[in-house]
């Protein structure tokens, strides 16, 4: 600032210099020579002209005006004030020693940097000198804090690092937080507003049946009681489920029993068959129902319903849908969302945090639905875009790839199951081609694009996702209908396929004849690896009864087989094992579904003997089940040799 | 008082992030402020190098339309201790880098 100011007054008086030397005034004298050498005498006295000689004052005490003698000569044209202070002053001695500590004390920084002790020593002289041994040593200044011994002022030497100053950076790092904390927080609210407004669709959902907005308010309490009414009541089988062991397993070598608890049934399910069942991946004790029909005359409704084991009486959610359900699949990170096939070849997705009864999403005849009913549905990884997507297979031949983009659901064919040598001649000659029917199919849980794919025809395709019209492999796996597939969950080289022709084969997929073959003696509904070995695996058939097999107890026989559902009509169409509790759940044909508890001798784990710690984990299991195939293995490889 | 040219090259980003005004204290009534910070704003930013001019300029505005004698400081890094009128007080960062003191006292 200081510098501004001086500037522009040093400009100021240029200015004045060079107006003094061009500017005449315009009406000065022209006077010769003679006019100008003419003296005049004047006398200059001490009075000022311009002084008023006749000043009158009002003077209170003689009520009179009266002439002012005295008038003020003095005019002032010029006045300085002098900045000069005489040496012996006070003012002086006091400017002095100010100078001098101040000389002193930036003495005394310098050399503080060398050594303190001296630094002392020479302020102290320094400040002698300073005084000019005229005045007294003033006295000693206290040390003034080490500041930069450079010129701190000067932004020049300062770091780059930091042009802004701190306080005003932090006051807007403090404002940029506070706006992102707001933004949270009604992020938050929003949520909560939301999940409070589900909540409240989703009580009103529940209490449809009771036609009345009252028991809304009181449908969280309603729900524990109706919870704790049912834990009463089924209070045995809860006991059951919780600690009953069979004592019996242990006089029973290689042999083991389902002990069944809870029946789960739904008055307008009674005429729908159980088609499909699987476990919510988040909830373990939440399981969805899917209900058609299989048989193909009499298409009716379809129903899918959640049942959770804390409640069998009762369903969680209801949703019914126009045709019947054929298969499901809860996607794994959203346990929510369940995929479905309908028999119309239609696929839906139905949100369990929305109330409607309609499914979120759903295809239509315009957007690629499969002509004929889809009998398997699977979620996928989310694709590249992040968007979700499932694949579906059905009895037209074709694996569609459903794709969620922006609440539409986006299909893409990824393989038509040709069959070779079927070309048939058309109407005016035409050449069609006829399709496989897919029935089931399952994806490596490794390999990301290998799958295999079960037909009606028998044979199961080993299929890549890259290749759309060719196979990896094909397997003459059976003489009817593959009813499902279904890879290790710890060997990844071994699946295991059941088919209509009463048989459950296992495969090692390197290799093209099936490794364990098991007749069953009826029609084989389904087949699940157990999650918690890589050797039992269940399967249910249509005769009603359930088959628990542990190759690594018995590699011939089931450990297990145990008649399920008694009336003779009825016969058990899926199972499926719990991920965590020693359960599994069947679903038959009149629409019940059957909870039922493995007995210890059908998930027994290696002995534990004193001293040996019992190994755990996959690669043991692994392990095991390859001890077994290499048995059946060897003797057909040195057949070959 | 003048280098803000300095801080040019450093930390784009942040510039670019703390380039908003940002009211530090204000007790100016709702519409008087808005007025007043977007002037200070239009005057920094016309004479981004010259804070000077900067504050002669919003000095001048603001005496127009809200009545004469304002004072105003601009600059990097002060302290101040004022006397002003009740409701005619505005204290603001801009660019991230600048304090702005805008006052009424007559």
């Amino acid at each position: 600032m200081q510098t501004y100011v001086s500037t522009e007054a040093g400009e100021g008086v240029d200015e004045w210099a060079a107006a003094k030397t061009l500017v005449k005034p315009p009406d000065q004298l022209e006077l010769t020579e003679a006019e100008l050498k003419e003296e005049f005498t004047r006398i200059l006295t001490a009075n000022n002209p311009h002084a008023p000689q006749n000043i009158v004052r009002y003077s209170f005490k003689k009520r009179t005006y009266k002439p002012i003698s005295y008038v003020d000569q003095m005019a002032v044209h010029f006045s300085l004030n002098g900045n000069m202070i005489l040496k012996d002053s006070d003012e002086g001695r006091r400017q002095k020693i100010r100078l001098s500590t101040a000389v002193g004390s930036h003495c005394s920084i310098f050399l503080q940097a060398a050594g303190e002790e001296e630094a002392e020593e020479s302020g102290t002289a320094e400040v002698a000198e300073a005084a000019e041994a005229e005045e007294p040593p003033p006295p000693r200044v206290k040390e003034q804090k080490l500041a930069n011994q450079f010129n701190f002022i000067e932004r020049a030497s300062g770091t780059l690092n930091n042009p802004m100053r701190w306080e005003i950076y932090d006051a807007y790092v403090e404002e940029l937080q506070k706006i992102e904390r707001s933004k949270e927080k009604e992020k938050t609210k929003a949520q909560i507003a939301k999940r409070e407004e589900e909540k409240k669709k989703g009580r009103k959902l529940t209490s449809l049946e009771s036609q009345s907005d009252d028991i809304t308010k009181i449908s969280k309490a309603a729900k524990i009681m109706e919870r704790m009414v049912n834990q009463n009541t089924f209070d045995d089988i809860a006991q059951d489920f919780k600690y009953f062991e069979d004592a019996s397993d242990e006089y029973r070598d290689q042999q083991g029993t389902l002990l069944p608890l809870w029946k789960f049934q739904y008055d307008k399910t009674k005429r729908l068959a159980v088609t499909a069942i699987s476990w919510n991946p988040k909830y373990k004790d939440l399981f969805a129902v899917g209900y058609g029909s299989y048989d193909f005359m009499k298409q009716g409704q379809g129903m899918l319903l959640l049942y959770t084991m804390k409640n069998p009486s009762f369903p969680e959610y209801v949703f019914s849908s126009e045709s019947g359900i054929m298969c499901l699949d809860f996607h794994h990170d959203h346990p929510y969302l369940v995929a479905v096939g309908f028999y119309d070849g239609n696929v839906a997705i139905y949100n369990l945090k929305k109330a409607t009864s309609q499914p979120s999403y759903k295809s239509s005849a315009k957007s690629g639905k499969h002509t004929e009913p889809v009998w398997q549905v699977k979620w996928q990884k989310d694709d590249m875009d992040n968007n979700l997507n499932f694949f579906s297979i059905s009895s037209d031949g074709r694996i569609v790839s459903w794709t969620l983009v922006k609440n539409e659901l986006v299909h893409t064919d990824v393989i038509k199951l040709s069959v070779e040598g079927t070309t048939m001649q058309g109407p005016e000659g035409l050449q069609l081609q006829t399709l496989g029917c897919g029935t089931s199919f399952d994806f490596h849980k490794k390999i990301d694009y290998l799958f295999l794919v079960g037909t009606e025809e028998g044979k199961i395709y080993k299929c890549s996702k890259c290749y759309s019209s060719q196979f990896l492999d094909v397997f003459e796996a059976h003489h009817m209908a593959v009813d499902s597939v279904s890879w290790n969950p710890y060997h990844l080289k071994v699946f295991i396929s059941c088919s209509s022709d009463w048989t459950v084969k296992i495969w090692d997929h390197t290799v093209k004849t099936p490794m364990f073959i098991y007749d069953l003696n009826s029609a084989v509904g389904d087949v699940a690896w157990s999650p918690y070995s890589s050797t039992v695996f269940a399967a249910v058939t249509t005769d009603g009864k359930a088959h628990v097999f542990d190759l690594s107890i018995n590699k011939y026989e089931a450990l297990c087989t145990q008649l399920v559902v008694a009336k003779k009509k009825n016969k058990i169409t899926h199972i499926q094992f719990n991920p965590v509790y020693p359960i599994v759940i069947i679903g038959d044909e009149r629409g019940h579904v059957t909870s039922l508890k493995l007995s210890p001798n059908l998930r027994r784990m290696p002995k534990e003997k004193k001293g040996q710690e019992v190994k755990k984990g996959p690669e043991v299991e692994i392990a095991k089940l390859d001890k077994l195939l290499n048995l059946v293995r060897e003797p057909e490889s040195k057949a070959e040799k | 008082m003048a280098d803000t040219g300095e801080g040019k090259k450093e930390e784009a980003d942040y510039k670019r992030l703390h380039s908003f005004p940002l009211i530090r204290h204000t007790d100016m009534p709702e519409e008087m402020r808005v007025e007043a910070m977007e002037l200070c704003v239009t005057a920094c930013e016309k004479y981004a190098t010259n804070n000077e001019s900067a504050a002669k300029m919003i000095k001048e505005m603001m005496d127009k339309k809200f009545g004469s004698s304002w004072h105003v400081v601009i600059g990097e890094g002060f302290g101040f201790e004022i006397t002003h009128e009740v409701k005619n007080l505005l204290y603001m960062f801009f660019g991230g880098s600048l304090a702005v003191c805008v006052w009424k006292c007559s």
